[in-house]
């Protein structure tokens, strides 16, 4: 199928100008190296709840979406390569292709996070990988399928960065609180099939936001 | 709107506000104007004709809000975004006395104003939207896709909808009535705990609540009308 | 060649209630080569990119056959090539990066390495064409800008500011490609440059007479 192709198309070019430029990734890495930075040094010789730090992880990984999640769409517009794409192909690879470029990005921010907290922070125990892993898994997706189609709406708009976490938050608080949950559920060593109400949440809560941003996309990168 | 329509609903819901206030309740209710004690929440009870009207209100406002976005981006006729707007101008102003008459009700049943339980985590969540709402829209200078832009953030935060009101308070057991964890099952609302009196007055300030809505909803668009007009007659001279 | 026609009819655009253009109308067919004339700021780029499909107009319509076939608005992107200040190259990549990625992204058959090549010759940027775009001169960003706007053989070719950031050469170049597509299908450019006004058949000005 066509589609399939230029989305795949257009997700290389994403990948590959990333890696070309850099300088976001490296932001991207930087941010994260301090962010998680910050919370070894303020836990220090405490010993913080196994709940907290569920939530400070989820939190982590939240603002590294906010701050890379937006950048493929805003940096076309600032790039005027916006134009260039709109002659180029159709609106739907142009979605699919920067979908599944975001799902990648967040998806290995978040393991590096979950990785560094499993690694660096004692009082932080999982019992039950199954379920911890699963969750990053879906709430990477779910993250990527908002992130998008609000990236999108943003690089219309004027003051970018500053918008994308206030309209990404209302959004992404519930997908948020049901990974901080499931995340809970997993240093708790509850079985697998205990978080199933968890994941039935973050599988619908990303068709649902796919589906409605294929409906809406259109609207949002045609003038 | 009609006069007459505007009188009643301002003597409608004036005697509400007085029922909801004045009206005493007892163990044993003796006359029409006296409510019978709900189990666990004794006086507080009255917050239910405030509190829930409101709540209702402003979902209602954000739902109108929507669908107008969604009409103007069918039609692209700039007045669906003015009933747009004003919708959502009067949901906020309605979310934030939700929250906090929930807040009040909070600090006397639970002791204090904020609980992070879901019911008033969605409240929170839906006052953020309104929020954003708004500040995307201060940052789109042109009409047309600022009208664009906003109806489509707003379709998806309507999505989100269904998720933060059915789904959470389902799954995290909370302190609001009709949350998880609370014995009396799905709270006075829902399960008729109300004695007919009360349940009258309370359906009553549903209602008034409502037609005070859409009245102020008309008034609202009808300036925002005028305001474009004036601003479209000044910019040509 | 396919038999192609262009129609706009009452087109108007206005941008916070302000009138940028109104009732632009006009009837093309292939073999033409239409000029878009008018002071700066008279709404010619807008104009150019109501045309292409890129912006909505607030009243009017635009009609693109091809073949018989109308082609539906807003979606003109595999007929057309746009040459424009406002369209930009990938400037991480190189020329020939960008081209293959034009060429995948269009799925255009394997022919495409020789035409671009060819292309890239004829603006003289051959020897460049391993460089990253963004150490080039603004010239040769606009020729690069032509090889990709030619490189799937548009029947609509269309160009805002033709001879923008170039020296005679490139000039010369854009000329020749000019007559071809004016040969083989429809040509319309923006410009106030009184050599360029020269190749158009018919010149459409956005101010006194068909505002």
């Amino acid at each position: 199928m066509m589609i399939i192709s230029t989305s795949y198309h257009i997700f290389v070019k994403e990948f590959v100008s990333e890696f070309r430029t850099r300088y976001a990734l490296n932001a991207l890495l930087m941010f994260v190296v301090t962010t998680l930075s910050i919370i070894l040094f303020s836990i220090g010789q405490e010993s913080p709840s196994i709940d907290v730090l569920s939530g400070t992880l989820w939190i982590v990984i939240f603002f590294s979406a906010m701050s890379g999640l937006s950048r493929t769409f805003v940096a076309e517009e600032e790039r005027g390569t916006s134009l260039t794409l709109r002659l180029l192909v159709n609106a739907s690879s142009v979605y699919i292709g920067k979908l599944v470029y975001n799902f990648a990005l967040i998806l290995v921010l978040s393991v590096i996070i979950a990785v560094s907290y499993v690694l660096f922070i004692t009082e932080f125990t999982v019992k039950t990988f199954e379920i911890f892993w699963l969750t990053i898994l879906l709430g990477s997706a779910g993250l990527a399928s908002a992130s998008t189609i609000l990236a999108a709406i943003i690089a219309k708009a004027n003051t970018k960065g500053t918008l994308f976490p206030v309209l990404a938050f209302p959004i992404l608080l519930p997908l948020l609180l049901t990974c901080i949950n499931a995340t809970k559920l997993a240093t708790e060593g509850a079985f697998l099939v205990e978080a199933v109400k968890e994941f039935q949440i973050l599988i619908s809560f990303t068709v649902v936001m796919i589906a409605t941003s294929f409906l809406v996309f259109d609207f949002v990168w045609k003038d | 709107m009609k006069t007459w329509l505007k009188i009643a609903v301002s003597v409608w819901l004036t005697g509400i506000i007085i029922a909801g206030i004045a009206f005493s309740m007892v163990k044993v209710p003796q006359t029409w104007y006296e409510f019978p004690f709900i189990p666990g929440l004794e006086e507080k009870a009255r917050n239910i004709i405030f509190h829930v009207p409101i709540s209702w209100a402003t979902v209602v406002a954000f739902a109108m809000s929507m669908i107008y976005g969604i009409i103007y981006l069918r039609k692209k006729d700039i007045d669906y975004d003015l009933r747009s707007v004003s919708s959502a101008s009067l949901g906020l102003l309605l979310c934030i006395l939700a929250t906090v008459t929930g807040a009040i009700w909070a600090k006397f049943n639970w002791g204090s104003f904020w609980n992070w339980d879901p019911r008033q985590t969605s409240i929170f969540i839906l006052l953020l939207i309104y929020g954003a709402y708004f500040v995307l829209r201060s940052a789109i200078d042109e009409e047309e896709r600022r009208a664009t832009l906003s109806s489509v953030y707003s379709i998806i935060a309507g999505v989100t909808v269904p998720f933060f009101i059915f789904v959470m308070p389902r799954i995290m057991s909370g302190l609001h009535p009709g949350s998880l964890g609370d014995e009396q099952g799905k709270g006075p609302v829902l399960e008729f705990k109300m004695a007919p009196n009360m349940l009258m007055v309370f359906f009553a300030s549903l209602i008034g609540f409502t037609v005070l809505y859409f009245w102020m909803y008309s008034l609202k668009v009808r300036q925002m009308r005028i305001e474009r007009h004036v601003q479209q007659i000044t910019e040509t001279h | 060649m396919k038999k192609l026609t262009f129609k706009s009819e009452n087109i108007a655009k206005l941008y916070n209630r302000r009138i940028i253009l109104e009732n632009i109308s006009f009837s093309l067919s292939d073999g033409t080569a239409f000029a878009i004339t008018g002071k700066n700021g008279s709404g010619k780029s807008t104009l150019v990119k109501i045309l292409c499909g890129v912006l909505s107009p607030t009243r009017g319509s635009v009609e693109f056959s091809v073949g018989g076939a109308i082609v539906p608005y807003p979606d003109y992107y595999p007929h057309i090539g746009l040459v424009s200040p406002y369209l930009n190259m990938y400037e991480e990549f190189t020329a020939e990066e960008n081209l293959s990625f034009i060429a995948k992204v269009r799925s255009l058959e394997r022919e495409w390495q020789e035409r671009s090549n060819m292309l890239l010759k004829e603006f003289g940027i051959y020897d460049h064409r391993k460089k990253e775009v963004r150490y080039y001169s603004s010239g040769m960003k606009q020729r690069l800008k032509y090889c990709a706007a030619l490189l799937h053989q548009p029947s609509l070719l269309v160009l805002d500011e033709p001879s923008s950031n170039l020296d005679s050469y490139g000039i010369d170049a854009v000329r020749k490609f000019m007559v071809l597509q004016k040969q083989n299908g429809i040509l319309m450019f923006a410009t106030n440059d009184a050599e360029d006004l020269q190749f158009a058949d018919r010149v459409y000005s956005i101010e006194i007479g068909n505002h």
